[in-house]
């Protein structure tokens, strides 16, 4: 097993850039084939666009109807409130707008790529094979499944055992720095480990920004495999729901080694009791920086949405992170919706590689005159802005649940003052 | 996995959805692969639960209404060919068309046609008249509870005054053709490739 690890370890540290290169010069040579193929056959290749397909203006609900009415009317532009019948096309075209293309549901779905990497999972184009690709193709899928999977089970066969035996162990150890040092060094090397059983590519910026303890790190999430990126690079404490089966076992034996923060299910709800909890952790200044997620779910890392607030209430220091997966070697995103865990994982194990970045970034407190919405608006800003991210309001809750009828008030209630204008206005007509 | 862009649509089909739509090859393609990854239950069409799914439309005051167009009378469901019919209204007139031949079929995105889709979001009971009940209830999903009924009556009542030239008290679609509104670039949207 040994020699499985030594053996692995060192065929990932050489590779790293001349894969890169190698990788990005094959697939525009895969791409351009599949386009002459195409040609051939007289059709055209479809190829997916990440920054939309349509033209939208960002501009007002109030400027467009203001335009529309100044397009129609000869009357003095006095902008006195008034309804007239075409104000209905930019409610309509609007609409027409979100149905051909919107910001949010693509968002929750694994992101289009511009060139074929080899993998069938992001072919559009299947039916415009060569032979040659096929032939490429195929020899690809025998090496991933035959040659890395089993290689990469191993390790992460390996790793989780680790882990859990290595902290228990620990466990049993008086508390006291000799507890911590080790603790701290299982806990790395079995991330490590990890990292290795995905083959990991991972860029570290900035590395002096990296959290303290009673800070709180915050990053965006697109995967369960970011848990494992940030901490193999740094010491966290954890925070979650307590789960059953295998997650139950290793969260079990992790806390025996040091404190990290479980939730009961039932406990989540409590949003007091978590604050709470949060905060009790985050004094005490002998404890690890706590790891969240403030989106509460997975995106598809084109985009950071709404920052739950929870976690900037506590009022402790800041230390945003942004991580952007490169998707050419094989995208990380988990759909919750369409796998499950395991096929998840599965399907990272038999990609090429997870290659990403990661950014340290300055920590940051809030300020006396910002809510805890708007300081982690601001955070969430950094974050996109540092990891080239669209920065977005939308709840990553909306993948499941309705959208709140209160963002359609305010849409009417914008609407209304144009064909009504304020109340003092109405007083005095 | 991605959707399947160009697997499921045959060529056929994309043949006689671009002379029905005048869409380019390139437009139909990406449009239907927005259709498939719509279509959740994924059996080829649309339900209005599928559109509602989009939260920027469900926060569109008329969001509903604009769903309803695309169902023809008493449908539940939308195929491809229909979706695409819909959005053509939608579509930028271009300056060749813009002398078209009298003798052809009037194209789906022509000025008349693109007036006849908001004439259609006002006339709820298709009776191809904009009656007041009809405009109070328009206005009503337009501006929520921040407008009392008295208010809103008055303003539906001068609309239909200023706008009536038969004495109906209705709205007819030549009523309603606004002369000198830019209809053709309100109306459009226009594709970036």
């Amino acid at each position: 097993m040994l020699w499985t690890v030594g053996f692995a370890v060192s065929q990932n540290v050489g590779f790293s850039p001349t894969l890169h290169n190698c990788g990005n010069k094959f697939e525009k040579w895969a791409t351009l084939r599949m386009e002459r193929g195409a040609k051939e056959k007289n059709h055209q290749l479809y190829k997916p666009y990440t920054n939309g397909i349509i033209a939208k203006d960002p501009t007002s609900l109030e400027e467009e109807i203001k335009e529309i009415r100044r397009s129609g009317s000869s009357k003095a532009l006095d902008n006195t409130p008034e309804f007239e019948l075409s104000d209905i096309f930019y409610f309509c075209r609007k609409g027409m707008e979100t149905i051909m293309d919107d910001e949010v549901t693509k968002r929750f779905s694994a992101e289009e790529l511009e060139s074929w990497n080899l993998l069938s999972r992001t072919n559009y184009n299947f039916q415009y094979i060569s032979l040659r690709l096929t032939v490429l193709w195929g020899l690809g899928v025998l090496i991933r499944y035959c040659f890395l999977l089993p290689l990469r089970i191993a390790l992460a066969f390996t790793g989780i055992s680790l882990l859990v035996i290595g902290t228990t162990v620990v466990g049993y150890l008086p508390n006291g720095r000799f507890k911590e040092f080790l603790s701290k060094h299982v806990h790395l090397m079995c991330y490590r480990i990890c990292v290795r059983a995905l083959t990991a590519i991972i860029t570290y910026h900035d590395r002096e920004n990296r959290p303290r303890n009673g800070g709180i790190c915050v990053a965006n999430h697109t995967s369960p495999i970011d848990v494992i990126i940030l901490a193999s690079d740094g010491y966290y404490a954890m925070v979650g729901q307590v789960h059953g089966g295998l997650m139950g076992v290793i969260q079990r034996a992790m806390v025996k080694a040091c404190p990290h923060v479980w939730f009961e299910r039932s406990e989540v709800k409590d949003r007091h009791l978590v604050a709470k909890r949060l905060t009790e952790h985050v004094q005490d200044k002998s404890k690890l920086p706590i790891l969240i997620f403030p989106e509460g779910t997975c995106i598809n890392n084109t985009s950071v949405m709404m920052f739950k607030k929870g976690s900037f209430e506590i009022g402790a220091t800041v230390y945003p992170v942004a991580i952007k997966y490169d998707p050419q070697f094989g995208d990380a995103f988990w759909n919750s919706s369409k796998y499950g865990m395991v096929t998840y994982l599965l399907r990272m194990m038999t990609s090429w590689a997870i290659v990403c970045s990661v950014w340290y970034l300055p920590p940051m407190t809030r300020e006396t005159d910002e809510d805890a919405v708007q300081f982690a608006n601001r955070v969430k800003s950094a974050i996109a802005r540092q990891g080239g991210l669209v920065d977005l309001l939308w709840d990553g809750g909306l993948k499941r649940e309705k959208v709140k009828d209160t963002f359609k008030e305010e849409q009417q209630k914008l609407y209304s003052k144009m064909i009504v204008g304020n109340h003092e206005d109405r007083s005095r007509s | 996995m991605g959707s399947r862009a160009s697997t499921l649509l045959r060529d056929e089909e994309l043949e006689e959805i671009k002379k029905e739509t005048g869409f380019s090859h390139s437009q139909i393609t990406r449009l239907y692969s927005r259709f498939t990854s719509l279509d959740k239950g994924e059996n080829g069409t649309l339900s209005r639960e599928d559109f509602q799914r989009i939260p920027e439309l469900a926060i569109n005051p008329l969001g509903d209404r604009i769903i309803n167009a695309f169902f023809p009378e008493g449908e539940d469901q939308v195929n491809f060919r229909g979706f695409m019919r819909t959005l053509a209204h939608f579509r930028p007139i271009e300056d060749n068309e813009k002398s078209k031949d009298v003798n052809g079929p009037e194209p789906l995105n022509s000025r008349s046609n693109k007036l006849h889709f908001a004439f259609r979001l006002y006339d709820l009971d298709k009776d191809d008249k904009i009656s007041r009940d009809e405009l109070l209830q328009v206005l009503r999903m337009m501006v929520g509870v921040n407008i009392s009924d008295e208010q809103l009556g008055s303003i539906a009542d001068r609309t239909i005054q200023e706008a009536d030239q038969d004495g109906d008290s209705a709205i007819s679609f030549t009523e309603f053709v606004l002369e000198k509104v830019d209809v053709e670039q309100k109306m459009s949207i226009r594709f970036l490739h």
